[in-house]
């Protein structure tokens, strides 16, 4: 079976650059679009053809599906990688890349729609026996079900987003007295993020990591994964930090059991390609599904770093209908990884810092990897977000990789904007992540000021 | 002086309107005289130079006085709107603002793209046929 001969990235920044170097590795061809601001970046000049989509707005530029699909057009490209973000969780593009005879390298229209609809997919797991947290059947309609629901579950409780993600439209509600208003903010906000004010209730859990299982399947159904991921460390709902294998996934047992879970939530909506299963781990060591994320993420080289599998070249075979390379026991753990998102933002107020790179130097040696597309003298614009480089680093076990981290982050030097390197500093030097003691409130604990913002 | 150092020199002031040159090299003083004849002829060099001069000018003029007609979508560009059709426009062509120039195809849509100005079409920037990319120049239009 041929791989394609031309891919068009329909993406910007540090993932296109990734999947420019995965394509180019297997001889296909690749096409870069980008929005007119986007005129210097890195992407474009790596790829073999480039066209220019929109003014600098996303909307009218990588979100534009007409443009898109266009470009593939004229580039006479036979697959679209949509890398994450953007359009790579809509199901209209998805779908209409099928019909104009374009590959979507991705998952199915059917499995992004599902895994974009959270209350459905909660649904659908538990009546396929894959833990849920305790929590409604589904959206709540309105707030008399909601408070129905909520004293069944017993306070506190959480609102959810069914179409949403990122922390909007979600609320902790402890006490019954807040719920009606609280609900009423969770529809407005959801329906203002994402058009949808569906909201669905799961019970609070107040000391949880989040732990995240990475999984290919072919067209056949055969699924296997890739072993867990901890993202424990986030702010306001974004992923900071993450790593290979969790810091509590000392058993066996518990490795085995989070892995065959996330197997099983693939099957249960026959997915296709690649893509994670989110799971949240309470202080018992119990493991529940919360969502499943369609797409190719920001921290997969954490995975790639431990399994040694380039996870961007399996998602191109599966796409182009070859059968899935590996059986599960050949997939092996080895090392520890870890990876800081290196975001343009103050590393306290995490306040966006677009501009000038007046100086780069990045960090390199043994076990050390960077994504990004940043270089000397490139004008980091305002539209976009804030991720501009990705440090990964590869040890034999969780402390020398930590120790690699240190010395990487010493050495990585970017100057003429505001960076989080100081503040993934401190991270690696606090006591509690070190003994890998740590749950998603670690960043809120560290930084007690600064979650309002 | 040598003998060629004198050509090289007299060149050179035909070449200008320098009307005298006084060199002094190595002990070797050299005078070297233009006059100037008015004929017909002259006149009309100095016409058409001053023609010339003109038309450079312009052409610095041209880049800000024409305005740039750029494609607002990614798609093909095509003249007609149909193959056996003629095309919108040609060079030279008066057009009035909105009239259509040109059609830029995408997805199978014919999306008509109209000037912005009423004026004359210079200049056509793309050949028919070929794709455009959000902002390609396709038509330079000179303001009435």
């Amino acid at each position: 079976m041929k791989l394609f001969k031309k891919v068009l990235i329909a993406n910007r920044g540090e993932i296109a650059v990734r999947i420019i170097r995965a394509c180019k590795e297997l001889g296909i061809k690749t096409v870069a679009v980008y929005s007119e601001i986007d005129k210097d970046s890195l992407h474009i000049r790596l790829a073999d053809e480039s066209v220019c989509i929109g003014p600098a707005n996303v909307t009218q530029s990588y979100l534009n599906i007409p443009a898109l699909l266009s470009s593939a057009e004229i580039t006479d490209s036979d697959a679209i990688h949509p890398g994450y973000g953007f359009l790579s969780e809509n199901h209209h593009f998805a779908e209409a890349c099928t019909t104009s005879g374009i590959t979507f390298i991705g998952p199915t229209s059917e499995n992004i729609r599902l895994g974009g609809d959270k209350a459905k997919a909660r649904q659908i797991m538990r009546r396929k026996g894959v833990p849920v947290v305790s929590g409604s059947d589904g959206p709540v309609p309105n707030e008399e079900i909601a408070m129905k629901t909520a004293k069944k579950i017993g306070f506190p409780i959480v609102l959810k987003a069914s179409a949403g993600g990122g922390g909007h439209g979600m609320k902790v509600v402890k006490e019954e007295k807040d719920l009606d208003q609280a609900f009423y903010m969770a529809q407005r906000e959801a329906l203002t993020a994402f058009g949808n004010s569906e909201i669905y209730i799961e019970e609070y859990i107040p000391e949880m990591r989040h732990i995240e299982v990475q999984i290919m399947a072919d067209n056949k159904g055969n699924t296997v994964h890739l072993n867990e991921r901890d993202c424990s460390i986030q702010r306001r709902h974004q992923k900071l930090i993450e790593e290979s294998p969790s810091p509590i996934s000392s058993t066996e047992k518990f490795k085995k059991r989070i892995g065959e879970l996330g197997v099983k939530a693939a099957r249960a909506i026959k997915y296709r390609n690649v893509g994670t299963v989110e799971f949240i781990v309470d202080s018992k060591g119990n493991i529940y599904f919360i969502e499943i994320n369609t797409r190719i993420q920001v921290e997969h080289p954490v995975t790639e770093a431990v399994t040694g599998i380039d996870i961007i070249k399996e998602q191109i075979k599966l796409a182009a209908g070859l059968p899935l390379g590996y059986k599960q026991n050949q997939i092996k753990q080895t090392g520890h990884a870890i990876e800081c998102r290196i975001n343009a933002e103050d590393p306290e107020r995490f306040i966006p810092s677009p501009g000038k790179i007046t100086f780069l130097s990045l960090p390199g040696g043994p076990g050390v990897r960077v994504d990004t597309a940043i270089y000397s003298g490139y004008v980091i614009p305002s539209h976009y977000d804030s991720l501009i480089a990705k440090l990964i680093v590869h040890g034999k076990d969780r402390p020398e990789a930590i120790a690699k981290m240190k010395r990487a982050l010493d050495e990585f030097i970017i100057e003429g904007v505001n960076t989080t390197i100081p503040f993934h500093k401190r991270v690696l030097n606090n006591p509690d992540f070190v003994s890998g003691n740590f749950t998603t409130h670690f960043v809120e604990k560290i930084n007690p000021l600064n979650q309002g913002q | 002086m040598e003998l060629e150092e004198l050509k090289e020199l007299i060149e050179l002031l035909k070449e200008t309107d320098v009307t005298e040159l006084q060199i002094e090299k190595e002990g070797t003083k050299v005078k070297i005289k233009r006059e100037k004849i008015l004929s017909h002829l002259e006149m009309a060099g100095h016409e058409r130079a001053a023609f010339q001069e003109k038309i450079v000018a312009e052409t610095e003029d041209e880049a800000q006085r024409l305005i740039t007609i750029t494609s607002p979508i990614v798609g093909t560009f095509y003249r007609s709107p149909t193959p056996e059709a003629p095309p919108f426009v040609e060079i030279g062509a008066k057009v009035v603002k909105g009239q259509v120039l040109c059609i830029v195809e995408a997805m199978k849509l014919m999306n008509e793209i109209e000037s912005d100005i009423d004026g004359i079409v210079m200049k056509i920037l793309v050949e028919n046929g070929q794709p455009v990319e959000y902002g390609e120049p396709l038509f330079l239009i000179e303001p009435a």
